[in-house]
């Protein structure tokens, strides 16, 4: 966590008074954890199960991500609002109980007053249940900090986690069909009818890029492009530092 | 969670201590009633929530299925309500339930389920029949098919399914009712032969329990329609000539 305030964006930090800086970079840094330093996918690799399974397109990436990060947000603020009361030797047992619950009163209630949404994000609501980020965040941050901050590690965590399966199943979609959210409109609307493109027309498709092996193949070459990003972010920054030290 | 005593020796913690006095936390006696409360209060939420949506998720299934009635149907096929006139009929197969639709009271088709084995599970179809024995159109209405490969026989994902509408048993003929791949008439998807297959075999499957048990279902005499063919020409349910057709069979 310490190392964060480097990736955090330097801009604005000064201009506020001090202890809403302090409080606001905090967050900015939990934010930067999830949606880059500590990637629910690409480093901590946890839920590639549902990633590489619902990952065949751009819009069903989206429509499980957002799913996610809802029960993520609702799962992280219970387990962290009842911390002090779980007794250590029984805290999976107890955030599993919570978890299981949760998903199936999302999945009760969106099938009674939100039937359509249901019918588009029922998949994905199944498949949350086995995602061990939620419990992996239960575990590490929200069992742990108070409510606020627990909110905020999950709205990173499940935007980094949206933001890995949007990636993934767009370069899955565009390589194995040719397109790119299609039928975006089925899961929000038909206000997103302008996002479902077609990249490739008259594409043949690619089609083990949409089986399994290509989530695989996807997901290694992706990581390995993140790792490069790291590598030369950081050499820039120990130049900096270098160059830094030399004016001085 | 009204655990009294405990929680509060706990709850004085400071927030950022990452492991809080865990003593009166370990006690023996605490931890299955702690993990017991929590189960209770957390199937007491479920009994609850299922309680309160079980009447709106039934109002929206019985929704879906007449949605999916209707879709099967030409636009003004049929002048009644189908969830309240179906039949359930016995035979040599499973139990089957039947929903007729009925113009000027007389019945015009057939409206049933049927179930495909699909590759990663069932598929559940909805097929309507006119009295000829003809399809007059097929949705899939449940299905766990491979989302981005199977999922093509969704009729908003592709036109696929609608090519059933107008065939029957003699059209094509029965060798003639599997996929291309198999020496039949109906194209299957790239990468998605066996989810193609299911649904054809299972709809082939109905036309031919609407053949051993016609009278039954039709619940008349089951006479042919009248040879009036142009009548159940389904295609696009806005089709003019449909309505038309349709309409003209009022006097009998």
């Amino acid at each position: 966590m310490n190392d964060t305030t480097t990736a955090a964006p330097p801009t604005a930090a000064s201009a506020t008074a001090a202890s809403a800086t302090a409080a606001a970079s905090r967050w900015r840094g939990l934010m930067a954890d999830g949606l880059w330093n500590q990637n629910i996918v690409f480093t901590q690799m946890l839920a590639l199960c549902p990633t590489l399974a619902v990952t065949s397109s751009a819009t069903n990436g989206l429509g499980m991500g957002l799913a996610t990060t809802s029960v993520l947000v609702v799962s992280n603020m219970l387990v962290a609002s009842i911390r002090n009361w779980v007794s250590p030797s029984v805290r999976i047992p107890t955030f599993i109980v919570l978890i299981a619950a949760l998903v199936t009163l999302v999945d009760m209630s969106l099938n009674a007053w939100l039937h359509d949404l249901h019918k588009v994000l029922g998949l994905f609501i199944a498949l949350i249940v086995v995602n061990c980020a939620i419990l992996g965040r239960a575990e590490a941050f929200a069992s742990r900090k108070p409510v606020l901050a627990s909110a905020v590690d999950a709205l990173g965590m499940g935007g980094g986690f949206t933001l890995a399966l949007v990636v993934l199943g767009g370069v899955r979609e565009v390589l194995g069909s040719g397109t790119l959210f299609a039928s975006a409109s089925l899961l929000l609307g038909d206000g997103f009818r302008f996002l479902e493109l077609t990249v490739i027309p008259q594409y043949k498709g690619f089609l083990m890029m949409i089986l399994p092996p290509g989530g695989f193949l996807a997901l290694g070459f992706m990581m390995a492009l993140r790792r490069v990003a790291e590598t030369r972010l950081a050499r820039q920054r120990a130049a900096a530092a270098l160059s830094g030290a030399v004016g001085a | 969670m009204t655990d009294h005593c405990t929680p509060s020796a706990a709850g004085v913690q400071p927030l950022a201590d990452p492991k809080p006095n865990t003593r009166p936390l370990a006690a023996l006696w605490y931890q299955p009633v702690s993990l017991g409360l929590v189960a209770l209060a957390a199937s007491g939420a479920l009994a609850f929530a299922y309680d309160a949506a079980a009447p709106a998720i039934a109002a929206a299934e019985a929704r879906d299925v007449a949605a999916s009635l209707a879709q099967v149907l030409p636009a003004d096929f049929a002048d009644n309500d189908l969830l309240a006139d179906s039949v359930t009929i016995g035979g040599d197969g499973e139990p089957l339930k039947v929903y007729r639709a009925r113009h000027g009271g007389r019945v015009v088709g057939v409206i049933y389920q049927v179930t495909g084995k699909g590759y990663a599970g069932p598929i559940q179809i909805v097929m309507g029949v006119d009295r000829d024995g003809r399809v007059l159109g097929v949705r899939v209405t449940r299905h766990t098919e491979t989302p981005g490969l199977g999922d093509k026989i969704e009729a908003h994902r592709g036109p696929w399914v609608h090519r059933f509408a107008g065939k029957s048993l003699g059209d094509p003929t029965p060798a003639r009712w599997a996929v291309k791949k198999d020496g039949g008439d109906f194209d299957q998807f790239a990468g998605a032969t066996i989810t193609p297959r299911a649904v054809v075999g299972a709809v082939k499957g109905g036309l031919e329990r609407f053949a051993a048990q016609r009278a039954e279902m039709l619940g008349d005499d089951g006479a042919p329609a009248r040879a009036d063919s142009s009548r159940s020409a389904p295609g696009s349910p806005t089709d003019g000539a449909v309505i038309i057709a349709t309409r003209t069979e009022k006097p009998e």
